[in-house]
């Protein structure tokens, strides 16, 4: 009896040990799932489920909610995110710390609270290196339907920050695994605490007990050979090394981590995300746009009117350098090349296919999306990267879900009627006015 | 019992039992093999994997591309936003008014300008691919001596010192010139060389016409005339003003339910013209037969005598000289003949019809002043050796001339030779001095093609070679330094005395005003004694020849470099790259010809060697040969296409475009590139329709026959019956209407369609192979004497087979043909990658990029209208020549940044311009409001000349295109192929024919 038992001792360890690993394990997937919803549906998907679920935590009703969610993606997500702070600070929270009657005016006119000399709008501005939020022509009805949504979202992680995330370098789950256990649920944690510290103490007293038991037994002098044999008998690991059952396993994982590394860099080829090559002249977007507040469409003049936007010309550099820092080794280049009627030649970083058509007049002048949104945080950028994948599977993840702008819109006023008739329920997104059809970007 | 499989098994051989049981024979590896020639397997599988390695790992490198700004950006242009300029198109045969689309200071299209009076936003074939011409790289790119580059100053320095030393008459020899500055320019050099003259010629002359009229074209307006007799003038292909004209025939060609009337026209001619497929009733008649033809209505109309039925074309003969008496003011006769006779007694029937003012306007054109007798003189002069210098202003004469070979000695003659024309042609390589004129998109100048209608031309882009406008050639060796522009702005001062009125004249491109010089007088035949040299004319024997121009080449030759308009098939004999003798059916069986077979023909002591195509329509006993063909030193895609007929012209009384000719048939066989080869409908009606006036003013409701399918509940329309589901168009549902009745088959929309959508030229072989590219063709179909009535009496297959043999003299519809854009695409159903599918907006979407090239999809059309890309014509050299607008860097220019140049291997077809529907709702959209009705159109119907082609958003329902269909819905509008209900978003209204309808058997 004893002796059975004793047999049975590095299998129940072994059991233990695999038992353990497993519970993580389904931690783990559950912490995927939970990630996995909360980016790839994104944000229609956040919207919906998640936020009707919440007004009991918001305190503001679905529609409202609803609202400030394409409000936000709109105006507010290209820099401000709820639970983190990205180019501005994070959002959650926002009505403890501020009232209602602060925000509005603040979002409506920032540079005015600033001037006003507001106490904490100026430690804000000064906290945020002096950079300064755009003013937004929205109502104040807008601006609270916006709060009301930031509440709703409030401490939710990171991960359910819609376009951000979706914009992120690692975009299509390839993040999933950094960071998973941060999705799981209180409870969890508690739970796999208590489970480790019992099986810790389990494990700790079977082998007191069997040590004792062997001291005992080893004292015993009426044992046969047998019996000494399965007293003295080991965990064979080099048994364990040469299983087959093993070397299967293990071969086949190797071979599935080989193969989707494979197939992920394959992919790869010809994706040239994070592309920052030497230009000619280091010509900072940081301190043009980001710091001196630069317009984008100042310099990228035909950004509003023209499928390109344009990259000025170098009449456009002499509006202010005929005047300003003259001296400069790299402004005296654009001197250079306007003497020697020689064009600076730029290393293009966005290259789209022949195949595929682009207009930026289509997304900033009707979309009305603001040129953080595909070219990420231009302002901070002191040599210009690609910042999005500029993959069609970018291009047609935003398309799904990214709503129609189409206030104030003539062309699409029947559209949107139409829309809200036959099914209101659905945000109107790009792709359900045929968005995502071939022959909008290939002809 | 046993069955042995062969003699060895019976002799058991051991070789042979050694492998007998087994399925397959032993394979010797290759790599035992003696044989060094033969690949060895395992080496070539080693090789290759090493090369896919390599050549994986070396295109994983990213190119560095380079964005290169403006350094001074001009204000007015933006990055990939199109610039339209108003300008003009003449190049001494067709005038048209046009914009010229710019990309970042390239043209890349031509359109035509609405605002013009003369052609009204219409645009021939040959102005639609004049763009290309630009970027020909087959232009003489420098100044010349003998041939050899020359700077610009040594050029000038030696002709002003030669010029100045000049003993002799000085002439410059050109087509016909409409600008007056040219005109003043000429005249400043010849104040300061007195001895100089001004001979203009066209290749395709019509001083007869000229010496009828006091030495100017009448101002036809075919918009007023309810009875139409032409004689040999194919004004709507391209006789004189070919635009202008049709888009005046077509106003009284269009018909409603509200408008039961149409014009009737009657045209004698030889080879089937393009006019003549479009006529009611159309008489194949000689060349000389037209002189008899002049009288007879003559004798009919003037003097009141009666048409002599005894001549095959009598019957209709008197008919239309009773229909043309009868609509007195309303009647318009036209004639295309040279002999001045002949246009005396044109001239004196329109007279006496009283047709002045109202189909012959007040404004004269004066897009022909060519006079053959002072041509002939100078050349005449220039070989007796009293010509001292000779400039071609942009003429050819040693190629288009009858007379070229004595051109061609005269040139020697003379001392002191110049050249303006853009290359070192047939004329300029003979010249001692080029002088390249710049290309007229580069260049300043005005015309004048009516009396009192003025316009402009402007440069869109500096010259892209060391070229010079002739114009300030001509000034600078006159002693004028000022620039032609400067030189034009001054002569426009009476007109444009501000410079707002000059701007907005610029900016419009045409203006009213007068400014020509009024055209020398010529003296015209009298009608009687006109009369009696043509009855007093003797007989013709032998077969006659006929000189025509094709829609597509003029007879100058100039476009013989362009390779759109190579390979743009010919409105009636869908042949291209060449001319060829079109004959008559009658005279191919006597002869025993066929297609292709090469025949000699001779007359004048000169011959050419042409393959033999049989034309329908062809008048028994003639041949029909194209001027413009046969250039030598055109350029690499225009040398050697075809043969030079314009020897074969006959020299009496100015040059007559026919001839007696003999024909001989070689033992060569040339294959002709036609890109239709079925020739009949064989009856069936449901892919074009057609019915009579007669019908259509009884009940406009019975003129189309729609097809009933059979279902459960009794015959129904085949959409009553659908496996496919329908789809629901919620934003735009675009559509296109083509009426028949307007469409007379010019093919100005297949080059629209060309030059907007890059389509490939794929060149002569690839046509025959049934591979060319474009989007858009123009299906023509001759009626058949056989129908289907005589099944009984003939029986079955030989009604089937002679119903495929057109009519001796056929009647001829047009049917344009593009994608059909289907609700229910069969395409789209097969397609096993999804490269074709359906937009919301009701488009059948092509998508290259996800093309594998199965043809599926061109398998299941039933329209035929998609089209592969069997080779990279963009870089495979055996396009180099032919599609050279896709190869060079220069060619490339031209090519529509805003659509892909197709790889190889892919299936396109056409895409009812979806780039330009996109960029219409993007504008409408940047100005938050609906896109209006016109704004998008497509460039087929854009280009039309008569308007037959309607694009537009059938889900709008105020736009043109939903008001037609609704108007013609039941009455005309048909879709082809009805009964397969595949619910084209195209849709066409049946051709209403002025006269009996032979196209159809008699429904029993």
């Amino acid at each position: 009896m004893n002796s059975i038992r004793l047999r049975s001792l590095p299998h129940l360890l072994l059991a233990l040990v695999l038992t353990f690993a497993g519970i993580q394990q389904a931690s783990a997937q559950e912490a995927a799932t939970v990630k996995k919803e909360g980016v790839t549906p994104g944000a229609t998907a956040a919207a919906t489920p998640a936020t009707v679920a919440a007004p009991a935590a918001g305190g503001g009703d679905a529609a409202a909610i609803a609202a400030g969610d394409a409000l936000f993606k709109g105006n507010c997500a290209q820099c401000h995110a709820i639970n983190e702070q990205v180019v501005g600070p994070a959002l959650g929270g926002i009505t403890k710390r501020r009232p209602i009657s602060w925000l509005l005016p603040w979002i409506k006119n920032s540079s005015k609270v600033v001037a006003s000399g507001d106490e904490y709008a100026v430690a804000l501005y000064n906290k945020f290196n002096k950079q300064q939020m755009p003013s937004f022509a929205l109502s104040d009805k807008e601006i609270t339907s916006i709060v009301a949504y930031i509440t709703s979202e409030e401490g939710k992680t990171a991960a359910v920050a819609g376009v951000t995330a979706g914009n992120a370098p690692a975009a299509d789950g390839a993040a999933a695994g950094s960071g998973a256990e941060a999705g799981a649920g209180k409870y969890m944690d508690i739970l796999l605490i208590v489970l480790v510290v019992v099986l810790i103490v389990l494990v700790v007293t079977l082998v007191i007990i069997g040590n004792l038991m062997k001291d005992v037994l080893r004292g015993r002098k009426d044992l046969d050979g047998r019996d000494i044999e399965i007293l003295e008998q080991r965990f064979d690991w080099g048994k364990f090394y040469r299983s087959p059952v093993l070397r299967g396993i293990v071969g086949v994982v190797f071979a599935l981590v080989l193969l989707y590394e494979g197939v992920q860099s394959v992919m790869a080829v010809g994706l040239n995300q994070g592309y920052q090559p030497t230009q000619p002249i280091a010509f900072s977007h940081k301190l043009h746009a980001g710091t001196n507040q630069i317009n984008c469409a100042y310099c990228h003049t035909s950004v509003y009117k023209s499928k390109s936007a344009n990259i000025p010309s170098a009449n456009i550099c002499m509006n202010c350098h005929s005047q300003i820092k003259t001296e400069s080794p790299e402004i005296k280049k654009i001197y250079r090349a306007i003497e020697r009627k020689q064009p600076i030649q730029w290393v293009r970083i966005h290259n789209l296919p022949d195949l595929a058509y682009f207009n930026h007049s289509q997304h900033t002048q009707v979309a009305g999306l603001q040129c953080q949104t595909c070219h990420g945080p231009i302002q901070n950028m002191e040599v210009v990267y690609q910042y999005s994948a500029l993959t069609m599977g970018w291009c047609i993840n935003c398309h799904r879900e990214m709503p129609l702008n189409t206030k104030d819109n003539k062309y699409y006023d029947n559209l949107v009627k139409l829309h809200d008739t036959k099914n209101a329920g659905a945000p109107f997104t790009v792709s359900s006015n045929g968005g995502t059809e071939c022959s909008k970007c290939h002809y | 019992m046993k069955y042995w499989k062969g003699i060895e098994e019976l002799e058991s051989a051991p070789e042979f039992m050694q492998s007998a049981f087994a399925e397959f024979m032993p394979v010797k590896e290759s790599h035992e093999s003696k044989d060094d020639t033969s690949a060895p397997r395992r080496d070539f599988l080693k090789l290759m994997g090493f090369g896919v390695g390599a050549a994986v790992l070396a295109s994983c490198e990213t190119p560095v591309i380079k964005a290169i700004p403006y350094l001074n950006k001009p204000e007015e242009i933006d990055p990939l936003i199109s610039n339209f300029y108003a300008s003009t198109y003449f190049t001494g045969s067709d005038y048209n008014a046009v914009l010229v689309k710019a990309r970042e200071g390239r043209p890349i299209k031509l359109e035509g300008n609405p605002e013009s009076p003369i052609t009204k936003g219409g645009l021939s074939a040959r102005a639609q691919a004049a763009v290309l011409s630009l970027y020909d790289g087959g232009r003489l790119q420098h100044f010349a001596i003998k041939g050899q580059k020359a700077e610009m100053k040594q050029v000038d320095q030696e002709i002003r010192t030669k010029l100045a030393g000049t003993t002799g008459r000085i002439a410059i020899v050109s087509h016909t010139i409409i600008s007056p500055s040219t005109k003043k320019a000429i005249a400043e050099f010849a104040a300061r060389y007195p001895n100089t003259t001004h001979v203009m010629y066209d290749a395709q002359s019509a001083t007869g016409l000229l010496q009828a009229n006091g030495g100017v074209v009448p101002g036809y307006d075919f918009s007023k005339a309810n009875v139409i007799v032409s004689l040999g003038a194919d004004f709507l292909g391209t006789w004189i003003s070919p635009v202008e004209y049709a888009k005046q025939y077509v106003v009284n060609r269009k018909v409603s339910t509200n408008k039961r009337t149409m014009s009737r026209h009657f045209q004698f001619e030889t080879a089937m013209s393009l006019t003549g497929s479009n006529a009611d009733v159309r008489v194949p008649v000689k060349p000389s037969q037209q002189g008899a033809i002049a009288l007879a209505l003559y004798n009919a109309v003037v003097s009141g005598g009666s048409v002599s039925t005894s001549t095959p074309y009598g019957k209709q003969l008197a008919t239309a000289a009773a229909e043309l008496k009868a609509s007195g003011s309303a009647g318009l006769v036209v004639s295309g003949s040279n002999d001045p006779a002949v246009q005396s007694l044109v001239t004196a029937i329109n007279q006496a019809l009283g047709n002045g003012g109202t189909t012959i306007g007040t404004a004269s054109s004066n897009v022909r002043q060519g006079d053959d007798a002072r041509m002939a003189a100078l050349v005449n002069d220039m070989n007796n050796g009293s010509v001292g210098a000779v400039i071609f202003y942009n003429a050819n004469p040693v190629f288009n001339h009858p007379m070229g070979d004595k051109v061609k000695a005269g040139i020697a003659k003379v001392p002191l030779t110049i050249s303006f024309n853009d290359r070192l042609d047939e004329t300029g390589s003979l010249c001692q001095y080029s002088a390249p004129d710049n290309h007229w998109l580069e260049s300043w100048n005005d015309f004048e093609p009516k009396t009192g209608f003025l316009s402009l031309s402007q440069p869109v882009i500096t010259p892209l070679f060391t070229t010079r406008q002739a114009q300030e050639s001509l000034l600078h060796w006159a002693g004028n330094n000022t620039t032609y522009y400067r030189f034009l702005r001054a002569n426009w001062r009476g007109i444009t005395p501000t410079d707002a009125a000059w701007d907005k004249v610029v900016h419009d491109g045409v203006a009213m005003g007068t400014a020509l010089p009024a055209a020398p007088a010529m003296t015209a035949m009298s009608a009687a004694a006109a009369a009696s040299q043509l009855s007093g004319a003797a007989k013709q024997n032998g077969v006659e020849l006929a000189l025509y121009e094709k829609v597509g080449l003029s007879a100058t030759g100039c476009e013989a470099n362009n390779p759109f308009l190579q390979e743009l098939p010919d409105p009636i004999s869908k042949a291209t790259w060449g001319n060829y003798v079109a004959i008559p059916r009658a005279m191919a069986i006597t002869n025993k010809w066929e297609q292709g077979d090469v025949v000699k023909v001779t007359a004048n002591g000169h011959s050419i060697e042409l393959p033999v195509l049989i034309q329908p329509g062809q008048t028994n006993g003639t041949v029909s040969i194209a001027l413009g063909y046969g250039r030598t030193m055109a350029g690499k895609a225009g040398d050697k296409v075809g043969e030079n007929a314009a020897p074969l012209a006959l020299m009496a009384n100015g040059i007559q475009y026919m001839n007696v000719v003999t024909l001989e048939k070689t033992s060569a066989t040339s294959p002709i590139a036609q890109t239709q080869t079925h020739q009949t409908l064989m009856d069936r009606r449901p892919v074009v329709q057609e019915n009579t006036l007669a019908n259509y003013k009884k009940n406009p409701k019975e003129v189309t026959e729609y097809e009933k399918v059979s279902t459960p509940d009794g015959m129904e329309a085949p959409s009553k019956v659908s496996l496919w589901q329908d789809y629901q168009y919620n934003n735009h549902h675009w559509g296109m209407a083509v009426d028949l009745n307007s469409c007379i088959g010019c093919g100005s929309c297949v080059i629209g369609c060309q030059t907007e959508n890059n389509t490939a030229v794929v060149g002569k072989q690839q046509v025959i192979n049934r591979r060319e590219m474009h989007w858009m063709r123009i299906d023509r179909y001759y009626s058949s004497d056989t129908h289907k009535s005589d099944f009984d009496t003939k029986g079955k297959v030989a009604t089937y087979a002679a119903m495929e043999d057109p009519s001796e003299n056929p009647q001829v519809i047009f049917q344009p043909m593009m994608c059909q854009q289907c609700n229910h695409a069969p395409c789209e159903t097969v397609c096993p990658v999804l490269a074709t599918t359906h937009s919301s907006e009701g488009l059948n979407q092509m998508t290259y990029n996800r093309c594998i090239g199965t043809r599926y999809c061109a398998n299941n059309c039933p329209y035929k209208v998609r089209r592969f890309n069997w080779f990279s014509y963009y870089s495979n050299e055996k396009f180099e020549i032919v599609n050279g607008h896709m190869f060079t860097d220069l060619g490339r220019m031209v090519l529509n940044p805003d659509v892909t140049v197709r790889a190889r291997g892919v299936m396109e077809k056409c895409s009812f311009c979806v780039q330009r529907i996109q960029l219409g709702k993007l504008e409408a959209k940047k100005q938050k409001r609906r896109p209006v009705d016109g704004e998008i159109v497509t460039a087929c119907a854009q280009s039309c000349p008569t308007d037959a082609i309607v694009f537009g958003d059938m889900k709008d329902p105020k736009s043109r295109i939903s008001q037609l269909l609704r108007r013609e819905d039941g009455e005309r509008a048909f879709h082809s192929l009805d009964s397969i209900n595949v619910q084209p978003n195209v849709t066409y209204l049946t051709k209403i024919r002025n006269s009996e309808s032979e196209f159809f058997g008699q429904e029993a």
